[in-house]
C-alpha cells in the first residue's frame, strides 16, 4: 500500500490531504466521535431536565429502601419488609433457576429428537421432524400462554387435584412434591459423592496412562458409574437412611407441606424447554450430518468397533460443529426466560424491571441493572465460546 | 467349462424386498428394536391424532354467533369466526377495512413477485418495496391525506399490526445492519469498536428489556415537548434490535466472498464504495438471503412481545378477546388459531429459505 510507483510526479507536489487514506480515516473517526458525543450530551441533558421535572432523584440509594410487596417464589429468605436490593437478588435467582433447568431439559429433549431425526426408522424420523417444524414455527410467547392459560389454569381445584400415588399432586395452584428432610449425618453423603467423583477422575487418568503404556484397558465408564452412584448409596444404607419425606397434605382449601412448584414456573419451563429443544435438535442433526461419511468408513477400515467409531471419531468432530450454535441457543433460552413477565413468574424482569420500577420510578437505574445482568451473562458465555473455539479449532498443516 | 449355455431368465426381486412390504421391512421393521420403536411411534401418533381430530373437526362447531351455538364437546370455532375481523384488523374501523385490504393485496403482490423466479424487473420491485411501499401503506392506513379519514395508531392491531411491525423492523434494519457490518470489518479502530459495542449490546439483552426501554426510557431521553406514539417507540426498539442481528448475518455473507474479489477490484482502481457497491455487496447479498429470511422469521415471532407494552398484535388481540366475559373458556381455540396463522407464515418462509439455499448452493462457495 505504501509503495507508490508513480514517481513521475514533480518534486514538492503533495496530494491534498483528503486523498491520503490515513488522514481521511482519522478525520472520519473524529467526526464519528463528535457525533456520538453530541448525541449523548443531548440525551443526558434531556434526561436530567425530565427527571427534575418529575421530581426523581437519580442514584442507587433506593436499593436499601423497603420493598413492601410479596413475591410468589423465593429461593432465599424474603418478606415484604426486605429491601429493593433483595428483590433484585430474588429475581436474578429465579431467572437463573428457570434458565438452568430449562437448559437441562432442552438439551435432553433436543439431543433425543435430533438423533431421532436421523433414525433409519422412517416413522421415528418423521415424528421428530414434525416436532421440530411444529414448535420452532410458533412464537414462544404463544406457547407460554398456551401452557399457562389453556392447560395449567384449567386444572381442577385443590380438592379435586390429580394425584400420582399419594405423594405428588397437581392442581390449579401448582405441582406439589414431597420434600426430603435431612437429618444429622446426611452431610456424609454429598461428601462421599464428591470423593467418588474425584476417585473416578483419577481412575480415568490412570487408565489412560496404562492404556498408552501397555495397550490394556479397563471398562472405566461402567466402573466410574458404579463408584459415583454406588458409594454414596452404600453410605446412605450404612448410616441408616437419614432422610424423611414430608408429604404434601390437603389442609382446608390448599396443600401444606412438601415442595410447591408454582404453575407460572411450570408453564415457563415447559414452553422454554420445548421451544428451545426444537432448535437444539436441528443443531444436533446438522452437526452429525456435517461429518463426512468417509470419516466413519476410514475408522471402520482401521477395524475400530462401532462404539469407538462413534466415541473417538464422529462425536468429537460433531461436537466441534454443535457446541458454538448450542451455546447461543442456551443464551437465547436465558434471554427468553424474561418473557416470564407476561404470566407473572417472578423473574428478574418481572420483579425488578416490573414491580420495583413501577414503585420507585427509577427507570434508568433499574433498566441499566437489568440489562447489565443479561450483558454479563452473554459476555461470560461468549468468552467461554472463544476459549472453546480456540481449543478445538482444527490445526491445519 | 460352461455347462449351461442358456441364459437364466430374469428373476423377480425376492418377495418382501420390493413394493410396500419391502418398504415397510426396510424402513420400519428392520430388526426387533426398530420394530418396537415403530409400534411405540404408532401408539404415540394414535394418542395424539385421534383426540385432536375429533376435537378440532368431528365434534367441532363452526356456525353460529354466540357461545350458545357451541356444544362444548369439541372445538368452538364460532368464537374465532365471530372475532375473525378483529383478529385480522384489530380495532380498525370496519368501514375503512378496504384501505387495509389494499395494503394487504399490495404486500401479497410484492411477495409473490419476488418469490416467483420467472417474473422480470425484480430490482425495480425491490426498490418499490423498500422505498415506495412504506409511504403508500402509511398514507393508506393512517389517512389524513386525500380526504381519507385519519385512523390513529392505537386502533391498529391484529395480523395487520404483526405484519406491519415485522416489515418495518426489517426494512429499517437492513440499511443499519449493512452499515454496522461494514463498520465491524473496517480497519478504522474507533469505527470498529463502536460497531462491535453497538452490535453486542443489542444482541446481549432480551428484546423485552429493549421494549421496556423504548416505552419507559425513550420519553426521558427526548425533550418533554416531543411525544412519540407508542407504536413508533416499539418500532424504534424492534428496528435497533433487528439491525444488530442483521449486521451479523451480513458480516457472515461478506466473509464468504473470497478476498481476491476485493483485491481484484482494488487493482482496477475502484474506490471503497465502488468495490462494496458493485463487486462485494451484489455477490454477498445473494448469499445472505437465506440468513436474512431466517432472521425475519425470528423477528416475525418476536413481534408478539409488543403486547407486553400494550400494543394489540395478533396474539395481543386474541388474548384480549379471551378475557371477554361473553366468551370465557375458549382459550384453546384462540391460541390454536393464532398458532396456526403464525405457523403458516413461519413454515412457508423457512421452506422458502431452504429452497434458496439449495438453489444458491451451486459450488461458488469456498
Amino acid at each position: 500500500m505504501s509503495v507508490r510507483p508513480n514517481d513521475a510526479r514533480p518534486a514538492g507536489h503533495k496530494p491534498p490531504f483528503w486523498r491520503d487514506r490515513a488522514k481521511r480515516a482519522l478525520i472520519f473517526q473524529l467526526i464519528l466521535v463528535a457525533v456520538v458525543a453530541a448525541f449523548l450530551i443531548y440525551i443526558i441533558g434531556n434526561t436530567q431536565a425530565n427527571l427534575e421535572a418529575r421530581g426523581i432523584t437519580t442514584g442507587f440509594g433506593f436499593l436499601s429502601d423497603t420493598a413492601g410487596f410479596g413475591i410468589g417464589q423465593t429461593l432465599i429468605e424474603y418478606s415484604s419488609q426486605s429491601s429493593y436490593g433483595r428483590t433484585f437478588v430474588i429475581g436474578l435467582l429465579n431467572t437463573l433457576l428457570v434458565g438452568g433447568l430449562g437448559v437441562l431439559a432442552a438439551s435432553i429433549i433436543g439431543f433425543i429428537v435430533g438423533i431421532a431425526r436421523l433414525s433409519p426408522n422412517w416413522l421415528i424420523a418423521k415424528l421428530a421432524n414434525a416436532y421440530i417444524e411444529t414448535f420452532r414455527n410458533i412464537p414462544l410467547l404463544l406457547q407460554i400462554f398456551f401452557w399457562y392459560f389453556a392447560v395449567l389454569r384449567t386444572l381442577p381445584s385443590a380438592r379435586e387435584s390429580m394425584a400420582f400415588g399419594e405423594a405428588i399432586f397437581l392442581n390449579v395452584r401448582g405441582l406439589y412434591l414431597p420434600q426430603p428432610l435431612f437429618e444429622s449425618g446426611f452431610g456424609l453423603i454429598p461428601a462421599t459423592f464428591i470423593v467418588a467423583i474425584v476417585a473416578s477422575i483419577a481412575l480415568v487418568i490412570w487408565n489412560k496412562r496404562r492404556h498408552e503404556a501397555t495397550g490394556k484397558r479397563l471398562p472405566v465408564f461402567w466402573m466410574s458409574l458404579v463408584i459415583i452412584f454406588g458409594l454414596p448409596l452404600l453410605v446412605l444404607v450404612v448410616t441408616g437412611v437419614p432422610v424423611t419425606w414430608e408429604m404434601p397434605v390437603l389442609r382446608g382449601f390448599n396443600f401444606g407441606g412438601g415442595i410447591t412448584i408454582i404453575p407460572e414456573f411450570l408453564a415457563l419451563w415447559l414452553a422454554l424447554s420445548i421451544y428451545t429443544a426444537s432448535f437444539i435438535a436441528e443443531i444436533v442433526r446438522s452437526g452429525i450430518q456435517a461429518i463426512p461419511h468417509g470419516q466413519t468408513e476410514a475408522a471402520q477400515a482401521l477395524s475400530l468397533p462401532r462404539k469407538l467409531v462413534l466415541r473417538l471419531v464422529v462425536i468429537p468432530q460433531a461436537m466441534r460443529v454443535i457446541i458454538p450454535p448450542l451455546t447461543s441457543q442456551y443464551l437465547n433460552l436465558i434471554k427468553n426466560s424474561s418473557l416470564a413477565t407476561a404470566i407473572g413468574y417472578p423473574d428478574l424482569v418481572s420483579v425488578f424491571a416490573g414491580t420495583t420500577l413501577n414503585q420507585t420510578g427509577q427507570a434508568i437505574e433499574v433498566i441499566a441493572m437489568t440489562m447489565a445482568v443479561y450483558l454479563i451473562i452473554s459476555l461470560l458465555v461468549s468468552m467461554f465460546m472463544n476459549w472453546f473455539n480456540a481449543r478445538v479449532a482444527l490445526v491445519e498443516r | 467349462m460352461i455347462h449351461n449355455k442358456d441364459m437364466i431368465p430374469e428373476q423377480p426381486a425376492p418377495k418382501g424386498t420390493i413394493g410396500p412390504i419391502g418398504w415397510l421391512r426396510g424402513n420400519l421393521f428392520n430388526g426387533p428394536i426398530n420394530s418396537l420403536f415403530t409400534l411405540l411411534g404408532l401408539y404415540v401418533l394414535y394418542l395424539l391424532l385421534v383426540p385432536t381430530i375429533q376435537w378440532a373437526f368431528i365434534n367441532a362447531d363452526w356456525i353460529g354467533d354466540s357461545r350458545e351455538d357451541c356444544s362444548r364437546v369439541g372445538a368452538c370455532w364460532v368464537f374465532v369466526n365471530a372475532r375473525f375481523s378483529q383478529f385480522i384488523y384489530g380495532l380498525y374501523p370496519s368501514e375503512e377495512y378496504w384501505r387495509a385490504n389494499i395494503v394487504f393485496a399490495m404486500f401479497a403482490g410484492i411477495i409473490a413477485w419476488m418469490v416467483i423466479p420467472r417474473l422480470p424487473f425484480k430490482r425495480w420491485v425491490t426498490v418499490f418495496a423498500l422505498l415506495g411501499f412504506p409511504v403508500v401503506a402509511y398514507v393508506l392506513l393512517h389517512g389524513g391525506y386525500f380526504d381519507l379519514p385519519r385512523v390513529s395508531t392505537h386502533r391498529w392491531g391484529g395480523l395487520m399490526l404483526t405484519l406491519l411491525l415485522a416489515s418495518v423492523g426489517m426494512i429499517g434494519a437492513l440499511p443499519i445492519g449493512i452499515v454496522l457490518a461494514l463498520g465491524r470489518r473496517s480497519n478504522m479502530p474507533i469505527v470498529k469498536t463502536f460497531c462491535v459495542i453497538f452490535i453486542e449490546f443489542w444482541r446481549g439483552v432480551p428484546l423485552i428489556t429493549i421494549l421496556f426501554m423504548a416505552s419507559v426510557m425513550l420519553p426521558l431521553f427526548l425533550p418533554s415537548e416531543i411525544n412519540i406514539d407508542r407504536l413508533i417507540r416499539a418500532l424504534i426498539g424492534l428496528t435497533l434490535f433487528q439491525s444488530a442481528y442483521m449486521a451479523e448475518v451480513i458480516r457472515g455473507g461478506l466473509q464468504a466472498i473470497p478476498k481476491g474479489q476485493d483485491e481484484a477490484a482494488a487493482a482496477l482502481g475502484m474506490t471503497y464504495w465502488k468495490r462494496m457497491g458493485l463487486i462485494i455487496m451484489p455477490q454477498a447479498l445473494k448469499m445472505m438471503i437465506p440468513g436474512i429470511v431466517n432472521t425475519f422469521i425470528s423477528l416475525f415471532k418476536d413481534t408478539t412481545l409488543v403486547m407486553i407494552i400494550g400494543l394489540f398484535d395478533l396474539l395481543g388481540i386474541v388474548q384480549a378477546a379471551l378475557s371477554d366475559s361473553r366468551w370465557l373458556g375458549f382459550s384453546i381455540e384462540g391460541y390454536v388459531f393464532a398458532a396456526f396463522v403464525f405457523w403458516i407464515f413461519c413454515f412457508s418462509m423457512s421452506r422458502y429459505s431452504q429452497y434458496l439455499e439449495r438453489k444458491l448452493n451451486t459450488g461458488h462457495k469456498q
